[in-house]
């Protein structure tokens, strides 16, 4: 059954009247806010540690959004290893005097143009296209189960790629590093 | 977006990807939550794309990483205005 579906459930037009809009509305404020910190400053990072608040409000959503196991994971891989990473490159690539940080006014312009101009395709998109909508959104349940039953069923040929992926990236990083620094 | 397209600094441009894909992920699960469950998949496919995109970045940002690092041991800068000629 598709049908288009309707605004009035856009975030932040709710009346807030329960716990879960006022809860949903902070973790969005918390995803989208940061977002434009990690844009626009000037400080490295600072940038670094919004992305860190923007991945918990991320996790967050996910949790409302009934993922309880992804919303975890999120937190471990993503903000744990992920954000760690790039914090470790912040601090080793530093080298003092803060470098300033984004490109000049043309090419901002057309970046911000090009941002705004896929902001709005994603929104028409995401409004206008008929989706088939569930009527009946069922209780969030527990996750992990299922999900396993997923990986290890319908998407075996997927996980084990990815597995291997990761194994290649791993290889391949410490190759590349270690070229650069033993090598030359 | 954005980020990735003004920031000078290679790291920065990072995390531009990573908002984006954390964009992507967060749209998967919206799907798995909202939509009805088609002929091929189930009610929490976009919970495992989620994770697969997860994975996915995870691999993506130890090999950036380690590009940045060689190229910043190799220049002793990573503004990405810097790096214009391809010598080897």
């Amino acid at each position: 059954m598709l049908h288009a579906p309707n605004l009035s459930c856009l975030p932040l037009t709710i009346g807030w009247a329960n716990m879960k809009d006022i809860i949903f509305n902070v973790f969005l404020l918390l995803t989208v806010i940061p977002c434009f910190w990690v844009a626009l400053s000037s400080n490295i990072v600072h940038a670094a540690f919004s992305l860190l608040i923007t991945l918990f409000g991320v996790a967050g959503l996910y949790v409302l959004l009934g993922a309880d196991f992804i919303g975890v994971v999120q937190v471990i891989v993503y903000i744990g290893g992920i954000l760690i990473l790039i914090i470790f490159g912040v601090m080793m690539t530093q080298r003092g005097k803060l470098l300033p940080l984004s490109i000049q006014l043309p090419g901002k312009l057309f970046a911000a143009v090009l941002t705004g101009v896929m902001l709005v395709a994603l929104i028409l998109t995401s409004t206008k296209s008929l989706w088939p909508v569930a009527f009946v959104l069922g209780e969030p349940q527990p996750t992990s189960a299922a999900i396993g039953d997923l990986l290890l069923g319908k998407y075996l040929i997927p996980f084990e790629v990815a597995s291997v992926l990761l194994l290649v990236a791993l290889v391949g990083a410490v190759l590349i590093v270690r070229r650069s620094v033993g090598g030359e | 977006m954005y980020t990735v397209l003004t920031r000078r600094n290679a790291i920065g441009i990072l995390m531009g990807i990573e908002l984006v894909l954390n964009g992507a992920g967060l749209n998967f699960v919206a799907f798995s939550r909202f939509l009805e469950p088609s002929q091929t998949t189930s009610l929490l496919s976009g919970q495992v794309f989620t994770l697969f995109i997860i994975a996915i970045a995870a691999a993506e940002v130890a090999v950036a990483l380690a590009i940045v690092l060689s190229l910043y041991s190799r220049m002793k800068t990573i503004d990405v205005d810097e790096f214009k000629k391809l010598h080897g």
